[in-house]
């Protein structure tokens, strides 16, 4: 391997620059996406198709006062905004987006992007609790509960899915998917067992279903859940403290995205195992993320409580039985088949 | 525990089908007028607020001051005055001034118009930065378009 | 689900919902007692968009308050123009001509449809689906077409007069509402039922979900869709008809549930039926005049009468008193949203801050009419 300083800091550039145009571009994507569902064209002016949108938007949230206001905890309430950016950036260094384009090949790097993402929900508690206003602490007290209840779910399917592979390693376990759909762990048909090829599905959607909870997108953007709690945690910040936000919220939903792919996609594998590449990868995860965007304009939002209710009556159930059901093919070969 | 695996599966589907509407709402093509770039052609009854109208002879205004519209007004926002030339035998308009601050476009004036004097203009754009900008003078702006 | 919870008072917390807040769609302000997510007590503070429109009616002539009725519910503007209109035919003895209240009907038909179909998108934005929202406005814009066709106005409507209305519909009119009946009701089976009513999100915030019942109903005063959710079948075309609702066919949706799905499904089904009303008024529509003679200025012989009518939020009543000169003498406006405000006090009391707004939005709530 090089170990010339040059790797690190061309890593790191990159690095930077995929996620400072995916939290740009995501949010012209979104406008995009939920102007042409609601049959609108969404931004159209600034640019061709709207493009410069971004940097527009970009350059009014930077030029705006950064209002603090009175009573707010000043050094947590400039942090917090920070806090939401910096996990989702770090993730992405343990993330192989192909076989050769990686920052650092890490051993736990699954359990490295799911600590990081917990920081990243302090950001909202930390916020929430820094603004000194009411509407953003229940915002706060509702996004920690969440979080609890649907880190649950995610990781046990995560669990699963690492003891197929043997390996907390993302490149790892990219790499024994290749080759074909029929290696994917959403249907591994090519698996030791045939029955799991049946549940892992069920495991993809559970798994798909809390990192949107975890992202706090809609339909279960409980935390910042607008008709009811105005922006939630994000209620008292202005100009680019809000932007922040707003970006670390995007990169959250691409390193989802590119969490589902590795552990259930495929990785950078070709449906039909030709031609492997970055290209494949980045079309998954974009697909993903198109998903996102759906689902968000085609739903209401759910209620809290309900929502801790299929997390705890519903996903925790269904994904220790599959956890279970994994551990049994995996021990008793050849069982079913 | 019936009703569990019915919220599940029936809910499922629920969502599906929800997800396919939207999938094909986004296909279709947009419904939205582009405003600037294309301008909506107001209807024939379209209530702007109101203009005089010439005569179409003399191209002078209709209007023999008789202040009914004055009158009708329920917010009072017509102001007009009149004077009687040496030798006329009806007097002609020298004021009209429409405060459309207060307007409400209830048509009123235009009703109780017996000498078909005023109207609706189909004037829409109407954007301005000074409160003074919507105090009409309606007979320079008889006079300015013919 | 509401469950009346205890706790200290020096564990609760004042939130003010309002005046300016998303959900409460206007100048409404709710001080809420809250403990956590709970709501303790929840007082509707009013006042905020205040107008006098009442003393206003007293200060000008009959014809002069015309176009302060659509400003109170501007969602229904038609419905008040014809409570107003009709309030002083009665006082003036006026009688209208049959076209006319043919076209009263159709116009105020299709006002309701307008007025249901922004409740849906509101409501349903509420509850954070913005797309139903644009939808059902795009539904709407064609009856604001349609209506600005006849009336020169999209959304503050003056277009009823004293024993009539103010022009005839033309061809293009009819054959216009026509083709929006053929629209929306293929569009109703999918784009509101299927992606919104059958939404399993939808259902479980909605049902069992801010019960309101018959008796609190008569307690408040509460009228329209949510006395008609809580299975009282209580419309005033039916029970006081007027207009020629008489000879039209048409049902009164009426749920029994009394939950906020209840109110839901008795507005969606009101939208069925408005379009029933249309389609045989539409059918019926005589020809004639469609301003009767009345003399230019009015003066109705001193007392005072009360007419009713079913705005899309409930019953608007207009008592009228007359002391024989040319300018009412008093005019109490009745409105519906009022009374249903009233009741959210006593629903939302132990409840979740979500779900209260769910009940609120199911309310349908429009503050200037609140106000006036």
């Amino acid at each position: 391997m090089d170990t010339s300083i040059w790797q690190p800091i061309l890593y790191l550039i990159g690095i930077m620059a995929f996620a400072g145009l995916n939290a740009a571009y995501l949010g012209w994507c979104e406008r995009k996406g939920a102007g042409h569902v609601q049959r609108r064209i969404g931004p159209k002016e600034v640019g061709p198709y709207g493009l410069l949108q971004p940097l527009a938007d970009g350059i009014k949230l930077m030029t705006k006062q950064l209002l603090v206001p009175q009573g707010v905890d000043g050094i947590l309430f400039r942090v917090a905004p920070i806090l939401a950016m910096i996990p989702a950036i770090t993730s992405m260094v343990a993330i192989p987006f192909s076989p050769n384009i990686q920052a650092r090949s890490i051993d736990l790097s699954v359990l490295l992007i799911f600590a990081l993402a917990s920081i990243g929900m302090m950001a909202v508690l930390i916020g929430g609790w820094a603004s000194n206003n009411k509407y953003a602490m229940i915002s706060a007290t509702r996004a920690v509960s969440q979080n609890i209840a649907y880190e649950i779910p995610m990781l046990i399917m995560v669990i699963t899915v690492v003891m197929m592979t043997g390996s907390m390693n993302l490149e790892d376990i990219a790499a024994k998917q290749q080759g074909g759909f029929w290696n994917w762990n959403i249907f591994p048909v090519a698996g030791e067992s045939v029955a799991q090829a049946l549940i892992m599905p069920v495991a993809f959607l559970i798994f798909f279903i809390c990192s949107i909870a975890e992202t706090n997108r809609a339909p279960f953007d409980m935390a910042e859940a607008e008709s009811e709690l105005i922006a939630g945690h994000m209620t008292e910040y202005g100009s680019m403290g809000f932007g922040l936000f707003m970006m670390g919220e995007y990169l959250n939903i691409v390193v989802g995205a590119c969490l589902t792919t590795i552990l259930f996609l495929g990785g950078w594998d070709c449906p039909l195992g030709l031609l492997p590449g970055v290209w494949w990868f980045l079309l998954k995860i974009y697909i993903l993320i198109f998903t996102f965007i759906w689902i968000r304009w085609t739903y209401p939002r759910t209620q809290i409580y309900k929502l801790l209710n299929l997390s705890w009556k519903v996903l925790i159930p269904f994904s220790l039985g599959i956890l279970l059901l994994t551990a049994i093919f995996i021990k008793v070969e050849g069982f079913l088949i | 525990m019936n009703e569990y695996w019915n919220d599940i599966f029936g809910g499922a589907k629920s969502l599906a089908v929800g997800l396919n509407i939207t999938a094909r709402e986004f296909f279709k093509p947009v419904v939205t007028e582009q405003y600037p770039h294309f301008v909506p052609r107001m209807t024939k009854r379209f209530r702007g607020h109101i203009e005089l109208i010439p005569n179409e002879k003399t191209g002078a205004p209709n209007c023999v001051v008789c202040g009914m519209c004055q009158r009708a007004c329920p917010s009072g926002c017509i102001s007009l005055a009149g004077e009687k030339p040496e030798g006329a035998k009806k007097k002609v308009l020298t004021r009209y001034v429409l405060d459309f601050t207060t307007c409400s476009l209830c048509g009123s004036c235009v009703e109780s118009c017996k000498f078909n004097a005023i109207r609706f203009s189909r004037d829409y754009n109407l954007a301005g930065t000074n409160k003074d900008d919507f105090v009409f003078d309606l007979l320079k702006r008889l006079e300015d378009k013919s | 689900m509401t469950v009346p919870i205890q706790c200290a008072p020096d564990e609760t917390f004042v939130l003010n919902l309002g005046p300016q807040h998303p959900a409460t769609h206007g100048v409404l302000r709710v001080k809420l007692t809250m403990d956590g997510e709970y709501i303790v007590k929840a007082e509707p503070v009013l006042g905020y968009i205040h107008r006098m429109h009442e003393k206003m009616a007293e200060d000008g002539t009959f014809a002069q308050y015309m176009p302060n009725t659509p400003r109170m519910d501007y969602l229904s503007a038609l419905s008040y123009n014809q409570g107003y209109v009709m309030a002083v035919e009665r006082a003036a003895g006026i009688e209208v001509p049959e076209r006319a209240e043919y076209i009263r009907t159709i116009t105020v038909e299709l006002n309701r449809i307008s007025s249901h179909l922004l409740w849906f998108g509101a409501f349903v934005l509420d509850l954070g689906g913005f797309t139903p929202l644009l939808y059902a406005f795009d539904d709407r814009e064609q009856i604001l077409d349609l209506l600005e066709h006849v009336t020169g106005s999209r959304l503050t409507y003056c277009y009823y007069r004293f024993g009539g209305v103010y022009n005839d519909i033309d061809d293009e009119f009819i054959t216009g509402t026509r083709e929006f009946i053929k629209r929306l009701r293929s569009r109703l089976p999918s784009l509101y039922h299927d992606l919104v009513t059958g939404n399993i999100i939808l259902i479980k915030r909605l049902k069992d979900i801010g019960f309101i019942d018959a008796d609190m109903c008569r307690r408040y005063g509460a009228t329209g869709p949510v006395l008609r959710g809580a299975g009282v079948e209580f419309d005033i075309r039916r029970n006081e008809p007027y207009s020629v609702y008489p000879e039209l066919d048409f049902d009164i949706p009426c749920y029994p549930e009394g939950d906020s799905m209840a109110r839901y499904m008795v507005r969606m089904d009101e939208i069925e039926q408005s379009l029933r009303i249309i389609e045989q008024a539409l059918d019926k529509l005589p020809d004639g005049p469609v301003q009767a003679k009345v003399p230019k200025v009015l003066k109705p012989a001193a007392g005072d009468c009360y007419t009713v009518v079913e705005a899309a939020r409930g019953t608007f009543g207009c008592r009228l008193v007359c002391d024989g000169t040319k300018n009412p003498y008093r005019l109490k406006l009745r409105s519906p949203t009022y009374s249903n405000l009233s009741l959210f006090g006593e629903v939302a009391e132990g409840m979740l801050l979500a779900d209260a707004l769910a009940v609120m939005g199911s309310l349908d709530l429009v503050i200037p009419e609140i106000d006036r």
